[in-house]
């Protein structure tokens, strides 16, 4: 389980995280929901460690990661998974090396073991043969899928997934939406996903908060949200027409 | 006040750069590749420049040589002198800023806007030591040996425009080259050499590593590495010949 206690965290004066908490499941998809520029990815990236909170904490299990320096912190590290926005693929590598890329550098594994992970992990994103390609020559879906094989690679216990469906057609989606679930589920993985994609919310969500204007301003799961009144929510996610409608059917069939 | 900060900025990132290494193996494969990049691709250019600065530094010295008084082998003696003390060094260094810096700061920029910088620091990598010493080492290795190089071929390029103008022959441009010579000359060219190497690598890193914003910003980085590496380079010239030659 990974807790947030009370973070804080501005840049250069202006207030992006304003007294977060909250609390993400082991074995759980757990989801961050906002609209854009609400600070969902500087939440996470305050979570992971790539940006320091100005005040507050982060648990790992029970591990206070804030006040964790040197080879501590990298030791949690070691077993935090990233996907980020953009893939953030290694473009000079090809897709194998990638994968393999986290194992040779943290890990004794010889040549041999690192590439039978690799081509595990291809496998489990159902990408195998794909080994020798290089990032520019897969498309979105396969990149992001390669991202996930690298960050299963060293058997995370915790993941993270920034917007993993951004730039993705609704098909494609599910499809990494599904795997996202597969393997947190598998492999008991704590698992956080930012999106403000309420497909992806209604089909994987197991607790979901809403950030707002830099604050956690509800927190619930999957009926939770169908049920709610609470109107900050009510405008983000049915702001349209078509959602409004999407909603009384699953109320309806909640019911 | 921003230049202050940059300053303070840059001497933390290479505090960190050398402060914790990372797996001999995979450093020992980063600098083969780095020494790829930097120094043997850099060779076409070398080749290109040193020949016609040597050409251009002769015939200049030999146009200006008009006086009966000066032997005829002072032109040979010149070009060697300009070559070793400034032309090569600087000049090429000036070049190579423009070749590799570009080149460093285009890539960590992109690294650094593409989120991969962000993913070699959640996988618990030190992101500056992993993409930087390598360069660094590679430069400083490489540079005095493509230094050494240039100033062969600058040499054979004064030579070459001397005989094929009818200027001077080979005979006396030979005398030339072997007047007044002393190993300082070298030594110095090479310390030179060494230390613009680690200006164009650590500042070019330095403006790619911190690149805020998209593609645009890199370009934008792309440029300051080279401008500020150039300058630097010229700032560092001065006052090491000063120190050296005086
Ligand atoms: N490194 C940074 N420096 C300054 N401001 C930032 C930085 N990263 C994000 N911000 C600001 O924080 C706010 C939240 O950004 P972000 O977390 O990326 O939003 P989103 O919820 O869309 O992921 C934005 O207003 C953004 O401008
Ligand atoms: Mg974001």
């Amino acid at each position: 389980m990974i807790e947030v206690v009370n973070i804080n965290k501005s840049f250069n004066g202006t207030l992006v995280l304003d007294n977060i908490s909250a609390k993400f499941e082991t074995g759980k998809v757990n989801m961050i929901i906002g609209q854009s520029g609400q600070g969902k990815s500087v939440l996470a990236k305050c979570i992971v460690g790539l940006h320091e909170v100005d005040e507050g904490s982060v648990l790992y299990d029970g591990r206070n990661f804030s006040e964790l320096e040197g080879n501590a912190r990298r030791d949690i590290r070691k077993e935090i998974g990233m996907l980020f926005q953009g893939s953030a693929l290694f473009d000079s590598m090809t897709v194998e090396q990638n994968i393999m890329f986290p194992l040779s550098m943290l890990t004794n594994m010889s040549k041999k073991e690192m590439q039978e992970r690799a081509d595990f992990c291809l496998d489990r994103v159902n990408l195998s043969g794909k080994n020798k390609l290089l990032p520019a020559e897969c498309s979105g879906g396969m990149q992001k899928r390669i991202a996930i094989a690298r960050a299963i690679s060293m058997k995370p216990k915790y993941l993270f997934c920034d917007e993993p469906n951004s730039g993705l057609d609704p098909k494609t989606s599910i499809v990494i939406d599904n795997l996202i679930r597969e393997i947190t589920y598998e492999y008991g993985i704590t698992t956080v996903v930012i999106t403000h994609d309420m497909n992806s919310v209604i089909e994987i969500g197991d607790n979901i908060i809403f950030i707002h204007q830099g604050r956690n301003c509800w927190s619930g799961d999957r009926n939770a949200i169908i049920t709610t009144d609470n109107p900050a929510i009510n405008n983000f996610v049915y702001a349209s027409e078509f959602m409004k409608d999407i909603k009384t059917v699953l109320q309806g069939k909640l019911k | 006040m921003q230049v202050i900060i940059n300053i303070g900025k840059y001497f933390m990132m290479l505090r960190i750069i050398f402060s914790r290494p990372e797996k001999m193996r995979i450093f020992r494969y980063r600098l083969m590749n780095e020494i790829e990049l930097i120094g043997v691709k850099s060779l076409p250019i070398v080749v290109l420049i040193s020949v016609f600065m040597g050409g251009v530094i002769a015939l200049q010295t030999a146009a200006n040589m008009t006086s009966p008084i000066l032997p005829a082998y002072t032109i040979g003696y010149i070009t060697r002198s300009s070559t070793i003390l400034e032309f090569s060094p600087t000049i090429l260094s000036l070049i190579l800023a423009g070749k590799i810096g570009s080149n460093i700061a285009s890539e960590i920029g992109t690294m650094r806007v593409t989120e991969q910088i962000d993913a070699l620091e959640t996988m618990g990598i030190n992101s500056l030591t992993y993409l930087v010493l390598p360069k660094i080492v590679a430069a400083v290795l490489f540079f005095p040996l493509i230094l050494v190089f240039s100033i062969g071929l600058s040499l054979v390029g004064g030579w070459l425009a001397l005989v094929s103008s009818g200027l001077s022959n080979t005979d006396t441009y030979i005398f030339g080259l072997r007047s007044f010579y002393q190993d300082s000359d070298i030594l110095y060219a090479l310390v030179k050499s060494v230390v613009f190497a680690f200006v164009i690598v650590t500042i070019s890193s330095f403006y790619g590593y911190y690149t805020k914003g998209g593609a645009l910003d890199v370009g934008r980085s792309s440029t300051q590495a080279v401008v500020i590496s150039s300058v630097v380079i010229l700032i560092c010239n001065f006052f090491l010949t000063q120190m050296i030659l005086l």
